[in-house]
């Protein structure tokens, strides 16, 4: 058992928390992280207004500590890879050197006769695996034949796995790898998606286009056409893809997965190896990042599921950085956008037409395009997306799918129409803004505060003194370029199932199947169950990541923070309604004829919200009814009712400095502005939405996977060459929560942060860029050659 | 613990001494053997993180004798006699050190997987005494991947832990 018991005086303004882990972490006994007492907690007044869905808010909204963040800075939190079990097993991916064709034949023998050797397995020697797509199809796999490690000799993309070595020492497996010798039948192979342009076929229509945005743009008085070009990105988490599985005995596994989705992993896992559900545990308790690149079942967890099926052991697979570039990446993308507009400056046209990649095998795609229409208010709107396939793993999300792209694209776009028009780029957007989603009926926003967004962010950055000429500002020898740009997101849901368990003496264990993927879900989670419970902070464990726990999506989309949070505030009111069930028979109890509207929980007790003189124990009602515990566990899903539609919106502005001789670009100061309903935790959502910005400029200035296309092999398949920001790169970022209300959403009013920090920063660096320089650079990333040209 | 005798004796095992968080430990490893891997593996220090292995991200950073290196890039055999410091040995039994403390004040992380790194890094820039504005704190860790982009609170809790360490070294 680990128990941390440092003190942590808190900051002002601040809940400050520990956490503790509990349980033999290396059995897999991982326990739940706790929030501990270090605080104590501030008395809930009863509201005796308020609604009864809606818990008494006291943590929610108040900056936090992460609950796990003990765990985090003392080396005690485990990923994947670090399970350690006696007699592990380490395996090595053999990887295809070779785009396209087929493997001739596979020579293991000098591989084999390394000492601690155990066995080398290809598609020809391998356990059984299932033989139909259906069984290879994860949650949220996209249309096609998914892709099945060592299943047989097709080569499909350079990096594929064609052979696993299992040796009892990490280096011999690596050594071994690289004396295995395949030979191949080699096909020829395209992975340039300009060269497979003309061969992209047209997918069904995004959203119903509206009007004849042809002939409008034709008629308009003020025209911008342009096209936008994305590479592909790989996402990068720090931790490498990894799975342990301890073989328990029997059969019976335990898969330690880097993964956004537990049971996604069990289920597909299960029906690969045609196992039986309660066979297989799946457990990721820390995840080091994964921006969408763990919402699919990656290969390593196939292959280190048959290793230790065949061998009996347990194994642990890890891949190399290098091989990470094997899996999934965000498509690379050519966007054309027609803008007409009226001299006045309010829109009359938007085309907005979409190519993005995706394997030969797969057809992952999402909706760039439809983003411009839901934007801005045009009577004349027109989408086209189309699709070509290149000898490459299948693209995949990568954080802000869609919208990060589609908006990059039209905000670059609106910024050329502004200059067009010579109006100021915020003018524009507040002549161009919309109240209704015209996509989808022309329905209103449940909520949606952009315009205030816009205000406050532009206050804060000074916008109102830019001037309007680029080239115009200037600090010593560098150009000073301002600009900015819109973003906006979805504000999903999805159904969830949470578990909690309150005993008497005022302790509850929330438990879920979700993940924390750094986002902060254990410590909100925390928090939304302590106001609905009506307990200290410190006396709420979070469960998580386990496959056995009540059952959960995958985690992405920007979803969890609402779906569990008013999942947990579901399972507390059934809580409470057990505990006024019971607390009707305490003698003379104050509660004979209450309903359950009528009571909430506060500090650990029953209380009256018409009289908060009365009230009980928990302790007393449980004594009463003879339990030392009640335990609930309830599902929750989400009516849209089809007649809001449901966004996050932000607003970003830019500050670029750019070397004149050298066009070296460095972003200065970036302020965002997010309304996305209710802050759960200001202290987590800050870092969420910052780290979004940071992802921004990598996006604008620094990432690019680049291929060789002669070999259909990545160049840069490292995270030296492939340029993430770092330190140096990130100056003044400010993050600004604009209050917004919003009652339609869900109950809780959350709308989720993970991807609207991004969506929109790339354009807005883009824009100041070309303030900055004159230069107007329609190709990411905005490299200082392209300035140079 | 090396769990095959076999490969440890065909492999000309090499006897080494270090000091891991001030316990004495006694390997015996293969000559290519990295720090970073016999801390994860042999010792079952899983602090100290490997994200590339090739000294690009920073995240397997630990003190040897008090300087910062990158242990993916060390051999063990090269550090015979040294003084190791992981994640795990940084603040006196149960408590924090003051960058820990600051890290989980200022939110300096997310997923948490570069945060040992960034840790260690922090303490062995502290001990260079090199940084004293945000600039330099930047520059000099940017050795030090977050690919979550914890960075200006990296730099706000490392200024606070040097302004802690310096009242009461
Ligand atoms: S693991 Fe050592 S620098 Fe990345
Ligand atoms: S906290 Fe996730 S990589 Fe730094």
């Amino acid at each position: 058992m680990a128990q941390f018991t440092a003190p942590c005086p808190p900051r002002e303004g601040d809940i400050s928390r520990r956490s503790v882990l509990q349980g033999a972490v290396a059995l897999g006994a991982l326990g739940p992280v706790r929030a501990a007492d270090v605080v104590p907690h501030a008395a809930i007044a009863v509201d005796h207004k308020s609604q009864v869905s809606k818990p008494m808010t006291s943590y929610i909204g108040t900056a936090t500590s992460r609950i796990d963040g003990h765990a985090k800075v003392t080396g005690g939190a485990k990923y994947a890879a670090e399970f350690n079990v006696p007699g592990l097993v380490h395996a090595f991916v053999v990887a295809s050197t070779i785009a396209k064709g087929r493997i001739l034949r596979i020579d293991a023998s000098e591989a084999l006769r390394v000492e601690g050797v155990i066995d080398v397995l290809t598609h020809e020697k391998r356990p059984r695996m299932a033989d139909t797509d259906q069984a290879y199809k994860d949650d949220v796999a996209p249309e096609g034949t998914p892709f099945r490690p060592l299943y047989d000799g097709r080569i499909l993309f350079n990096g594929q796995p064609v052979a696993l070595v299992l040796a009892e020492r990490w280096e011999i497996a690596r050594l071994a790898a690289s004396l295995v010798h395949v030979e191949y039948e080699q096909e020829a192979h395209v992975t340039d998606p300009y060269r497979q342009r003309e061969a992209a076929f047209v997918l069904p229509e995004p959203a119903k286009s509206r009007g004849n945005a042809a002939e409008a743009f034709a008629a308009a008085d003020v025209r911008h056409q342009g096209e936008y070009h994305v590479p592909i990105e790989h996402h990068n988490p720090m931790e490498p893809f990894a799975s342990t599985v301890t073989w328990d005995g029997g059969g019976k596994l335990t898969v330690y997965d880097k993964t956004q989705g537990v049971q996604n992993v069990q289920r597909y896992v299960c029906s690969i190896f045609d196992m039986n559900p309660d066979d297989v545990r799946v457990v990721s308790p820390f995840v080091g990042g994964a921006f969408g690149s763990g919402l699919r079942p990656q290969y390593q967890v196939v292959l280190a599921v048959l290793a230790a099926r065949a061998l009996e052991r347990s194994v642990r697979l890890v891949l190399t950085r290098q091989q990470m570039y094997s899996l999934g990446y965000r498509p690379a993308m050519i966007q054309r956008i027609e803008l007409g507009a009226t001299t006045g400056g309010t829109l009359n046209a938007i085309t907005h037409d979409a190519i993005t990649v995706t394997s030969q095998y797969e057809d992952f795609y999402r909706n760039e395009t439809t983003w411009s229409g839901l934007l801005y208010k045009s009577a004349n709107a027109q989408y086209t997306h189309k699709l070509t396939r290149l000898d490459l793993p299948t693209s995949c999300d990568m954080r802000g799918p869609s919208a990060t792209t589609g908006v990059y694209a039209l905000e670059s776009a609106m910024d050329e129409l502004a200059v067009a028009l010579s109006l100021d780029p915020l003018e524009l957007r507040l002549r161009c803004y919309s109240d209704r989603d015209q996509n989808n009926g022309d329905v209103p926003f449940s909520s949606k505060n952009l315009r205030e967004c816009y205000r406050q962010g532009a206050e804060m950055f000074g916008w109102e003194k830019r001037n309007r000429e680029p080239r115009s500002m200037r600090d010593g020898s560098e150009l000073v370029g301002w600009g900015m740009a819109t973003g906006v997101w979805e504000a999903l849901q999805v159904p969830i199932t949470v578990r909690i368990k309150l005993t008497a003496n005022g302790h509850a264990e929330v438990a879920c199947a979700t993940s924390d993927i750094g986002t902060g879900t254990y410590t909100i989670m925390a928090q939304v169950a302590a106001d609905a419970l009506g307990l200290p902070l410190d006396n709420i464990s979070i469960k998580l990541g386990d496959s056995t726990l009540p059952q959960s999506p995958v985690e992405g989309g920007s979803w969890i923070a609402a779906s569990v949070s008013n999942g947990i505030v579901t399972t507390s009111n059934a809580i409470r309604e057990e505990l006024l069930r019971l607390a009707k028979r305490v003698p003379d109890s104050p509660f004979a004829n209450a309903t359950s509207d009528e009571v909430a929980l506060a500090d650990g007790r029953l209380v009256s919200r018409l009289d908060a003189s009365r009230a009980i124990s928990i302790a007393d009602v449980m004594r009463v009814g003879a339990v030392d515990r009640i335990e609930q566990e309830k599902s929750t899903s989400f009516a849209n009712d089809g007649k809001h539609a449901h966004n996050a919106h932000s607003a970003l502005f830019a500050e670029v400095k750019v070397d004149e001789q050298l066009s070296v670009i460095r972003v200065t100061r970036i302020v965002s502005a997010v309304a996305a309903g209710r802050i759960l935790n200001p202290k987590t959502a800050h870092s969420q939405v910052m780290g979004g910005v940071v992802w921004g400029i990598g996006m604008a200035l620094h990432e690019e996977t680049l291929i060789d296309h002669k070999f259909g092999r990545i160049m840069n398949a490292n995270i030296a060459e492939y340029h993430v920001p770092v330190n140096a790169d990130v100056h003044d970022i400010k993050v600004i929560f604009v209050e917004e209300q919003d009652h339609i959403v869900n109950p809780l009013g959350i709308k989720g942060l993970g991807e609207i920090g991004l969506v929109g920063v790339a354009a807005a660096i883009a824009n100041a860029i070309y303030h900055a320089t004159g230069k107007r650079v329609r190709d990411l990333p905005i490299t200082l050659d392209k300035l140079q040209r | 613990m090396t769990q095959n005798n076999t490969v440890a004796k065909t492999r000309n095992n090499i006897s080494v001494a270090l000091v891991v968080n001030g316990t004495g430990q006694r390997f015996s490893v293969a000559p290519w053997t990295t720090l970073l891997d016999a801390l994860r593996d042999q010792l079952d220090l899983t602090g100290t993180k490997k994200g590339c292995d090739h000294g690009q991200c920073g995240a397997c950073t630990v003190l040897v004798d008090g300087r910062r290196v990158n242990s993916c890039l060390t051999l063990v055999v090269m550090k015979d006699g040294a003084e190791v410091t992981t994640i795990e040995g940084l603040a006196p039994s149960g408590g924090l050190h003051p960058l820990q403390q600051a890290f989980i004040d200022h939110d300096a992380f997310q997923c948490g997987y570069c945060t040992p790194g960034q840790i260690c890094s922090a303490a062995g820039l502290i001990a260079e005494g090199k940084a004293k504005t945000d600039d330099e704190i930047r520059e000099l860790m940017s050795g030090n991947l977050c690919r979550c982009a914890a960075y200006p609170n990296i730099v706000a809790a490392i200024r606070q832990a040097m302004s802690v360490m310096v009242e009461k070294p």
